[in-house]
């Protein structure tokens, strides 16, 4: 093999890469997927706006945009703490999800046994509504955002868990032929090439859980503020809505949509960063 | 040696072969013959119902067990998609424990000799059939094989590309000299790479005809368009058509 000579360099050449053409930094064809929703959107609070001044429409029944941006700004400081600790929960919510719920699935991918028994407790948990079991939660559990998180961390696991068990399970086959062939150990197969091929789905339900996580944590949130012992943006919407300061109620809407919406961004940029050199969901289609 | 599945479908029966070192052997049959099957069992993936495999030549490993380095090269590419070419090539010594600069190297002179050079960074989606297929003959060469065992390796790629390919195993098989096991359906791709043809029919699989193609090496071309491939392709067919009607 060390006197090897080479065989001549092949002469197919590998795939060229496309020319993207730019505008302002972005690709021509990433423009129209941010336009067109910006046009749609912005026509949209038009029609809102003008419909709620020619119609007097009062702001307890339907505020319009521009007085929700005005709530927003005026009431920036008390609305801003409450999002950070509903993103303090959320966050934490979604880390402990991923961690354990990735934890779980390569339990479950090393012996066929724990799947057996573990699985079908973990749907359990999953098909509960945590409206229902929230209130238990926040009686059990001392500490509010304790009992917050758990609520959110039990909504946001189940999508990481199952996907990421699918993912582990799904390595090709021929390439764990190949693995036992080379006297791979568990521990090799595992890193090289078990979580590799997992890593699609898991971020897949990584980003379904994003979205979840928020959810949960607003829910619990929900729950626990009719006791009055939150702070986060469910409970400035209870609490103006108690007060009739629909404004407001409809700025922490915003907020909480805002955040679900940068979430569902910030992961799949996460996504495409990671999967973009091989898996097809990342790479962009030529012609 | 027999195999016979946990289904009870019987794979192989009485199947009796020698392997010399530095053969170049091709197991010829219809699908469903248990080729692929003895290959997988001289890979150690599946084990023999009955009888045994002998390794008399075999360096013998840590464990007292007489084991030839083998490399196996699958219908498809099988390579990590996640991974360079290169980084798939030095896989099997990654497994080994070898060090990363060594089993680059090694890894970096294996895709050279399958003509890739240049190539080491490429993704396997960036790269077609055949160079997917020459990484992954790199992949089984890297380790300095004694047996490398190929299950269909062109099967799925084009006549051109495999013509290309035929040639480049032949001229690395006779320059480093290790034993090859080579699955295949084609009679004309049996016959011009192998020593020897062995025949094979299905249920139960066994072996029909061993079939010694005398033709001097290297091999080309010409030998492709001559009236002895010809007359050889001939022999073997009409032994497979009685193989298959059997």
């Amino acid at each position: 093999m060390s006197e090897a000579i080479a065989l001549p360099r092949v002469e197919e050449e590998a795939r060229p890469r496309p020319a993207v053409r730019r505008v302002l930094g972005l690709s021509r064809d990433a423009w129209p997927r941010i336009l067109m929703p910006l046009i749609i959107g912005i026509a949209s609070l038009g029609a809102w706006e003008t419909a709620v001044r020619v119609n007097e429409v009062p702001p307890w029944i339907v505020p319009a945009p521009s007085v929700i941006w005005a709530t927003l700004l005026r009431d920036w400081h008390t609305l801003s703490v409450s999002l950070w600790i509903t993103l303090q929960i959320t966050f934490a919510a979604l880390a402990s999800a991923a961690g354990l719920g990735l934890l779980l699935a390569i339990l479950f991918a090393q012996s066929k046994w724990i799947e057996l028994s573990l699985f079908p407790y973990a749907v359990v948990l999953q098909v509960t509504p945590i409206v229902a079991i929230a209130p238990l939660i926040i009686i059990w559990v001392d500490d509010v955002r304790l009992a917050l998180l758990i609520c959110a961390w039990i909504v946001a696991f189940f999508p990481i868990l199952s996907n990421t068990t699918l993912g582990l399970n799904s390595a090709d086959h021929n390439l764990r032929d190949l693995f036992r062939l080379y006297r791979a150990s568990r521990v090799q197969e595992l890193f090289l090439l078990r979580l590799p091929a997992a890593m699609p789905l898991f971020l897949a339900g990584l980003r379904i859980s994003g979205g979840l996580a928020l959810i949960g944590a607003i829910v619990a949130e929900f729950v626990a503020g009719t006791g009055g012992r939150s702070s986060g943006l469910a409970y400035r919407i209870l609490e103006a809505g108690y007060q009739l300061q629909i404004p407001r109620m409809f700025a922490a809407l915003f907020l909480i949509c805002v955040t679900g919406i940068v979430i569902f961004l910030v992961l799949g940029f996460v996504q495409h960063l990671l999967l973009r050199h091989w898996h097809e969901s990342a790479v962009r289609r030529e012609g | 040696m027999e195999k016979r599945f946990r289904n009870g479908t019987l794979a192989l029966r009485g199947v009796d072969l020698d392997i010399g070192r530095g053969d170049f052997l091709s197991l010829l049959g219809p699908s469903g013959c248990g080729k692929s099957t003895l290959l997988r069992i001289l890979a150690g993936l599946i084990e023999p119902s009955a009888g045994s495999l002998d390794w008399p030549m075999a360096v013998h490993d840590s464990r007292g067990a007489a084991k030839p380095k083998l490399g196996f090269v699958f219908q498809e590419p099988t390579l990590l998609p996640w991974a360079t070419a290169l980084a798939n090539v030095a896989l099997p010594l990654r497994l080994e424990g070898m060090a990363r600069s060594e089993r680059e190297h090694r890894a970096a002179t294996a895709l050279a000799r399958v003509g890739l050079a240049g190539f080491e960074t490429a993704y396997p989606r960036a790269l077609s059939g055949g160079m997917k297929m020459r990484v992954s003959i790199a992949r089984a060469l890297v380790t300095s094989p004694d047996i490398l065992l190929m299950d269909e390796p062109f099967a799925a790629l084009d006549e051109i590309t495999r013509f290309r390919l035929n040639n480049d195993l032949l001229s690395i098989w006779q320059e480093a000299g290790f034993t090859v096991v080579f699955v295949t359906h084609s009679v004309f791709e049996s016959v011009y790479l192998s020593e020897r043809v062995v025949v094979m029919a299905a249920r139960p699989g066994r072996v029909v005809r061993e079939i010694a193609i005398a033709a001097p090496y290297p091999r080309d071309e010409a030998f492709r368009t001559s009236a002895e491939y010809a007359a050889l392709c001939r022999t073997v067919s009409l032994c497979l058509g009685e193989a298959i009607a059997a």
